[in-house]
């Protein structure tokens, strides 16, 4: 599957990168993902300090990638 | 601990959501159609209270958030507000929807700022329109506090003499 993975905040910083595509096996999870997004990058956050959105909505973490998705990992948000 | 050389030579990370993608005009259009938009200027509260302005109404509750000159003993130089602006836009959305369903109220509309602010710009600015004024208030502040829940938008403060930090509505 081809998709595009929003980085934000600290997970911008950590991965120097705004987005990037990326090729996932069919069938990988949000969780799958992001846990091998971490030990690539050394992200801090668990997934449970984080929400996921797909496609410009939040998205709840065991919801299905599809091909063509933009999957961003929301860190806890400072707005207001 | 990263030095504030080392973020500023990484920044081009942040580029694209420290800026709009959407013209001004645009930005207001969407705020004024949908409820809810970002901006990287000056809000124009005044366009907003215009829009708002209704003969029905008899009370607008507005709020301003302002840039502090301090966070607990630190003292604050200036901070950077990054949004994910297509998630802020559409959460928006939803947020002045709902408000329009749990309170007696005519209009709401809502800014928040991204980008670089200086001590004392205005973040962001709510404003809502009812016939009488207790849901006016009341939804005000539910709209602020959904949005400073909900809204995909970071700050990182910068300080006089300690590194910047990102922070987090939840401390």
């Amino acid at each position: 599957m081809n998709i595009t993975v929003l980085y934000f905040a600290s997970l911008a910083d950590k991965s120097h990168k705004g987005s990037e595509p990326l090729t996932l096996e069919t069938g990988t999870s949000l969780n799958e993902l992001y846990n091998s997004l971490q030990t690539r990058y050394q992200f801090r956050q668990q997934p449970a300090e984080l929400r996921v959105a797909i496609n410009d909505e939040f998205a709840s973490w065991d919801e299905a990638i599809k091909e063509g998705d933009t999957i961003a990992f929301i860190p806890p948000v400072a707005g207001g | 601990m990263d030095s504030q050389t080392d973020l500023d030579t990484a920044n081009q990370p942040h580029q694209q959501a420290s800026s709009i993608s959407h013209s001004v005009e645009e930005a207001y259009q969407i705020a004024q159609t949908q409820g809810f938009a970002l901006l990287d200027e000056a809000i124009d509260e005044q366009r907003l209270k215009d829009f708002l302005q209704d003969e029905q109404c008899g009370a607008l509750a507005t709020f301003e958030g302002w840039v502090r000159n301090h966070n607990n003993d630190s003292k604050v130089t200036r901070l950077t507000y990054y949004g994910y602006e297509k998630l802020a836009i559409n959460q928006g959305k939803l947020i002045i929807e709902e408000a329009k369903r749990l309170f007696d109220i005519e209009n709401a509309v809502a800014i928040h700022r991204i980008g670089a602010l200086e001590i004392g710009d205005m973040a962001v600015w709510i404003g809502v329109s009812s016939k009488h004024r207790y849901p006016a208030f009341d939804a005000c502040r539910w709209i602020l506090d959904t949005i400073k829940a909900d809204i995909p938008v970071w700050k990182q403060e910068y300080y006089q003499d300690e590194p910047s930090k990102w922070l987090s509505n939840n401390g």
